[in-house]
């Protein structure tokens, strides 16, 4: 078990680069436990790279990460994907799956050659598709759905995991505005109500803001800042971060900083300049 | 999808369609074997074959059968099983119906090692272990300028599509060099055929096979089937992605190479029959089973039109396989266009 006060999941002076490129260098970084944690950023910032990284997707060149206080890469990989689902950027829905069918591949930690399908995985799958909104389209097949609802199956796929930590690459990228939104109340939902730790890349600084519990700013492979979003999200920050001109005003909605991109020429509100 | 319980919590999960079209190629394919068992210039009726099968029958006929006719029918199931079981794993690991042993340059190998061997007027022996050799090393070649953090599906079709090439011209270099009756010999080879083969030109195949089939069959097929999702959905999924596709590639490199040394590199059947299961089963997945099935009775089947399309002259069961394979890949390639793939 993790030593007390430990968080879950944290990586520690991690160097993580692709072939020659290196993309971070000493960056450490913790995810609160039961938090919903949001890593923002510039383009090409390292983000998704770190979130590959925490889900062991990539090895880092030098540095750890620790799960649980272990180091990520000696454990077992099907150990490790039974504690820390990861919702990838792309992944290819095999030629004629249906929904219940790619959903229950979530279930794969779980079994053995003997155990392919127990009542438990039946219930946690039936689970997953009414949690996403999917329950409906269980036998559909997902090559004929929308974006949105394809999205929705893969989180319940990753959902069917059950694990307690879920990482989630861009989570609504193409997605419509009001998809975006049905997604991350999703996710806050699964946060709140399941007690489940998240860390999603997201690009909408402000969508990031309202939903976060916990934001890691970075760029240039660093974090430039990191806390609850009302502490970070200034606009000296998004001037430091996204080299963005900016005035971050109370989101009348929910209280969260908003951040309102300063107008680079005058637009009437008649239309012309 | 059904699932079947057993006592202690243990469960099998399949889908019935995707069974029952596997049983009926495997019942195809022991069909036609039966047949295949019973023509030629002394017919014999399929209930004796039957009969000197298990044992039971008239002496005359339990020579013909057993002696003369069963190495070559046996050699035809097990090599078209094992191609189709490389071509299953290929098309699976680099995700393109496309992806087959004789696309991707390892048939090509095997047959550049074979012809070296013919040139140097070595044995048939030799050339069996010239064929696994040059399949090995092609592979290991490929898999090595393909690797970059990992190999992936589409650097690997390019890269083993290159080696095809190159390979296809040393081949004809190695042909100019032989002796008239080597490079004769050599184009049989070639072409792929399964006359005058012997228990002892299939029992390394069999051996092989009796080790490969269970390890990637019970071992390997689950998490084959995760990684058709991508290498990081598979990875969250605790699927050891790289090294399960280094084990898989070693698989299927030995299988394409050890078919091609009992048979030669007898084209098209490793690029079909996955495609055939596929559409039999309409299961996602890599069909391993279904695909087995489908190449047993492909090849048996090849080889007896080959015997009896034209009286009195036989065709090498890769001329066969070619004429079929090249018409399923233009019917696929209209299909794929029709659908707006391709």
């Amino acid at each position: 078990m993790a030593p007390h006060g430990a968080p879950r999941l944290s990586g520690s002076d991690l160097t993580l680069s692709y072939e020659q490129r290196t993309i971070a260098e000493g960056l450490t970084v913790a995810v609160p436990d039961q938090s919903f944690t949001v890593v923002v950023g510039p383009n090409a910032c390292g983000k998704s790279t770190l979130l590959r990284a925490l889900s062991r997707t990539l090895k880092p060149a030098a540095g750890t990460v620790l799960l649980d206080g272990q180091d990520i890469a000696s454990l077992p990989a099907k150990q490790v994907a039974r504690t820390l689902g990861l919702l990838p950027q792309s992944s290819i829905a095999p030629d004629g799956i249906t929904v219940a069918e790619l959903v229950a591949r979530g279930r794969y930690p779980h079994q053995k050659l003997l155990r392919q399908w127990s009542p438990e995985d039946e219930r946690v799958v039936t689970g997953s598709m009414e949690a996403t909104g999917v329950g409906q389209l269980a036998d559909r097949m997902v090559d004929e759905l929308s974006g949105g609802q394809r999205q929705r199956v893969w989180i319940a796929m990753a959902l069917a995991q059950e694990t307690p930590l879920l990482l989630l690459d861009e989570p609504t990228t193409y997605l419509d505005i009001a998809h975006q939104l049905e997604i991350l109340d999703l996710c806050a939902r699964l946060h709140e109500e399941q007690g489940r730790t998240l860390v999603a890349v997201l690009h909408d600084l402000n969508q990031a803001a309202r939903y976060a519990t916990h934001l890691i700013a970075m760029r240039d492979g660093r974090v430039v800042a990191e806390g609850a979003p009302g502490d970070v999200v200034t606009a000296e920050l998004v001037e430091e971060v996204f080299r963005l001109p900016c005035r971050v005003i109370d989101d009348p909605e929910t209280g969260t900083p908003l951040v309102v991109p300063a107008a680079r020429r005058r637009v009437t509100a008649g239309g012309k300049a | 999808m059904s699932v079947i319980r057993f006592a202690g919590g243990r469960s099998v999960r399949f889908r019935p369609r995707a069974l029952a079209a596997g049983t009926g190629c495997a019942v195809l394919a022991l069909v036609l074997a039966v047949f295949a068992l019973g023509s030629g210039d002394y017919p014999i009726g399929p209930a004796d074959v039957v009969r000197s099968l298990v044992g039971d029958g008239d002496p005359a006929h339990d020579f013909i059968v057993n002696e003369l006719r069963l190495p070559r029918v046996v050699t035809a199931l097990l090599v078209g099983a094992a191609l189709a079981l490389a071509g299953a794993l290929f098309q699976s690991l680099v995700r393109n119906p496309l992806g087959s042993p004789d696309v991707l340059g390892f048939t090509q190998g095997a047959a550049v090692g074979a012809l070296a061997v013919v040139v140097a007027g070595g044995s048939s022996l030799a050339l069996a272990t010239g064929a696994v050799a040059g399949g090995l090393a092609t592979g290991a070649v490929i898999y090595l300028l393909a690797w970059r953090q990992g190999v992936h599906g589409q650097r690997l079709v390019l890269i083993g599509i290159g080696m095809a090439a190159i390979l296809t011209g040393v081949n004809g270099y190695l042909l100019t060099r032989g002796q008239l009756m080597d490079a004769a010999r050599a184009v049989l080879w070639l072409t792929g055929s399964l006359d005058g083969r012997g228990w002892k030109d299939v029992l390394p195949l069999l051996v092989v096979m009796a080790v490969l089939v269970p390890v990637v069959l019970l071992g390997c097929s689950r998490p084959l089937r995760m990684m058709e999702m991508g290498d990081d959905a598979a990875g969250g999924l605790g699927i050891p992605v790289e090294r399960l596709r280094l084990v898989l590639l070693a698989a299927a490199v030995l299988l394409a190479s050890f078919a091609a040394a009992a048979a030669g590199p007898v084209n098209f059947v490793a690029l079909t029959a996955p495609q055939l299961a596929k559409r039999l089963t309409k299961s996602p997945g890599p069909n391993l089973l279904a695909s087995m099935a489908t190449g047993a009775a492909l090849l048996v089947g090849a080889d007896l039109i080959g015997q009896q399309a034209f009286s009195g002259h036989q065709l090498p069961v890769g001329v066969v396989t070619g004429v079929l394979g090249g018409g399923y890949l233009v019917w696929l390639l209209a299909a794929e266009r029709r659908a707006g793939r391709i």
